[in-house]
């Protein structure tokens, strides 16, 4: 159903013969996580090149950058005071929402653009995506919804979700820079990269790029060592600290 | 320094850790405990989630015990038919704990029964030891002799059947409150997180009149083996065990445990209770006060898989 949504949205955008074209090129297409890892940011820098010897630019321009994370199944819990404590009484699961967010543009975008297009294009924190699990159903619930609201709230608490709009600049009417963040627990995987360039309120184009952040070296053989061989990582933790126990008694005797 | 750690996929400073595994380490050497019970709570508290600091603080809880244990071993201060007997029990008791540990976890309520389990545990026997240490001091003062163990004196406790001799503690006591004791521990241990030497200590003492020369020995070494497997256990089930965590903490807690045990050994034996009951007893007033207090946020997030 998403899939055909999407199909049809491509469709009817690409329908119009636009005039402009975008090339964009991104500082790293990598981000290691390494021992000392505390965040990064990234730039994405791009121009507006005219589409053909024809077709001219207009004089201004706006621009959405959606970065958008790898999809996980999260559980958004609500507390409530039973007898006197307060304990988790009622959960929703968003199933494949992104884990990472970022609406990122040269300024508001609801200033740039109407909001029946943001809803069509799914653009910002109130118009993207999150599907929940309502008993047997999986479906998106009207922005208000009290879970969703607590899911986007506390995703952007933890900087994972994020709306900026002073993020991207434009350094002449056609040249522009895109600053990205990557928090310091961002997530792993495979990251999507969408440019959408409005004039006067219209989509004129759009392209994609990527990006992928990677656990690398030491970081990556203990995830991998820990979820893989179970087993051998406990044992050998038992023993490293079975050493230390008794490096310790050897090194520094009590009496 | 930042570093990252890669089980709970969040940098910490390096230095905050160490320093909270030199001082839990300190206070563990000072009174024979593990620590485990101001540790997980102290991880909970710089951002670690409670699943890992539960699984990491296992292996941390090895390693002091280990060191502790071997120094009473030099001093022939253990029992290890008692230790092996608890043991048979605690390995169960462990296994069953992770169990629970693993199903609460998908239930969304772990947090809870920890809080939960801290606030009971915690302030019954934080609450029974300031009250046990304060008459002693008290009777001390009276110029009465301080004892805890009176010997001869037998409970129900005494009159079970399957008896057994423990030669090295001089006792000869029913089998099924070992197994009993051993389990509790086991089964606590692995959801708390902790080693419960602050609960074995005082059962061993009061229920099978375990002599005080050989009563934390014993302890360590129940501790030691239970812990190790809760390791083993958390990490082939719920792969939460971070190394890297563990690491600092168990070489700041041995550290810190050197230094402790000179200190305690210069107190006195029942101004040393008071303090420790005090601080189990604060550590579980601030638990209760946790679950009582309307929490800032009431809506929490919780990664059950990636896609």
């Amino acid at each position: 159903m998403r899939r055909l949504v999407l199909t049809l949205l491509i469709v009817m955008l690409t329908g119009p013969a636009a005039a402009e074209r975008l090339v964009v090129s991104l500082s790293s297409h990598r981000v290691a996580i390494t021992s000392n890892f505390i965040g990064e940011e990234l730039v994405l820098f791009g121009t507006v090149e005219p589409d053909g010897a024809k077709s001219a630019l207009r004089s201004s321009y706006d621009l959405i950058v959606i970065v958008t994370g790898p999809h996980e199944t999260l559980r958004t819990r609500r507390k409530q005071r039973v007898l006197g404590i307060w304990v988790n009484v009622a959960s929703r699961e968003f199933v494949q929402t992104p884990s990472y967010l970022a609406v990122l543009s040269n300024k508001p975008v609801n200033q740039i653009t109407s909001p029946e297009t943001l809803r069509r294009l799914q653009v910002g924190l109130d118009n993207v995506l999150l599907p929940q699990r309502i008993g047997p159903d999986i479906a998106d619930t009207v922005r208000n919804d009290p879970f969703r609201m607590a899911f986007v709230r506390l995703q952007t608490q933890q900087s994972l979700y994020s709306e900026i709009s002073t993020a991207v600049t434009f350094l002449t009417p056609t040249v522009f820079r895109a600053a990205i963040p990557l928090p310091a627990d961002v997530p792993t995987g495979n990251y999507a990269i969408n440019v959408q360039l409005y004039a006067d309120g219209l989509l004129v184009a759009r392209t994609n790029s990527a990006l992928e952040v990677i656990k690398v070296g030491f970081e990556q053989y203990v995830a991998d060592a820990a979820r893989d061989h179970g087993l051998l990582y406990g044992l050998a933790t038992v023993l490293m600290a079975l050493f230390t126990g008794w490096f310790a008694s050897v090194v520094l005797k009590r009496d | 320094m930042q570093i990252y750690l890669p089980i709970a996929d969040l940098p910490v400073n390096i230095f905050l850790v160490f320093g909270m595994g030199l001082a839990v380490g300190y206070i563990s050497g000072m009174f024979g405990i593990g620590g485990g019970f101001l540790m997980t709570p102290l991880l909970i508290f710089i951002g670690i989630s409670p699943a890992v600091a539960v699984a990491s603080m296992a292996s941390h809880i090895v390693a002091s015990s280990f060191s502790g244990a071997i120094s009473y071993w030099r001093k022939n201060a253990l029992d290890l038919a008692l230790a092996m007997m608890l043991l048979s029990a605690g390995i169960i008791g462990t296994a069953s704990g992770v169990w629970l540990f693993t199903t609460l976890r998908a239930m969304d309520q772990l947090d809870l029964v920890i809080g939960l389990s801290y606030v009971t545990l915690l302030s019954i026997v934080g609450a029974l030891m300031i009250y046990e240490s304060v008459r002693a001091i008290l009777r001390a003062r009276a110029g009465m002799p301080v004892t805890i163990r009176r010997p001869g004196s037998h409970t129900w406790v005494h009159r079970l059947p399957f008896k057994m001799r423990f030669k090295r503690s001089k006792i000869y006591v029913s089998a099924i409150p070992v197994w009993g004791i051993g389990y509790i521990i086991g089964f606590v241990g692995a959801i708390m997180g902790i080693g419960g030497g602050f609960l074995l200590v005082p059962m061993l003492i009061y229920f099978l009149r375990v002599p005080t020369a050989t009563v934390i020995g014993t302890s360590m070494v129940l501790t030691l083996v239970t812990m190790a497997s809760a390791t083993v256990m958390h990490a082939m089930t719920n792969h939460l065990v971070d190394v890297v965590l563990a690491l600092i903490l168990m070489v700041g807690g041995v550290v810190g445990a050197q230094f402790g045990a000179r200190t305690g050994q210069k107190m006195r034996g029942e101004r040393l209770r008071l303090l420790l009951g005090l601080l189990v007893f604060a550590v579980g007033l601030r638990f209760a006060y946790e679950l009582v207090v309307p929490p800032d946020d009431l809506f929490s997030i919780r990664r059950v898989g990636v896609d």
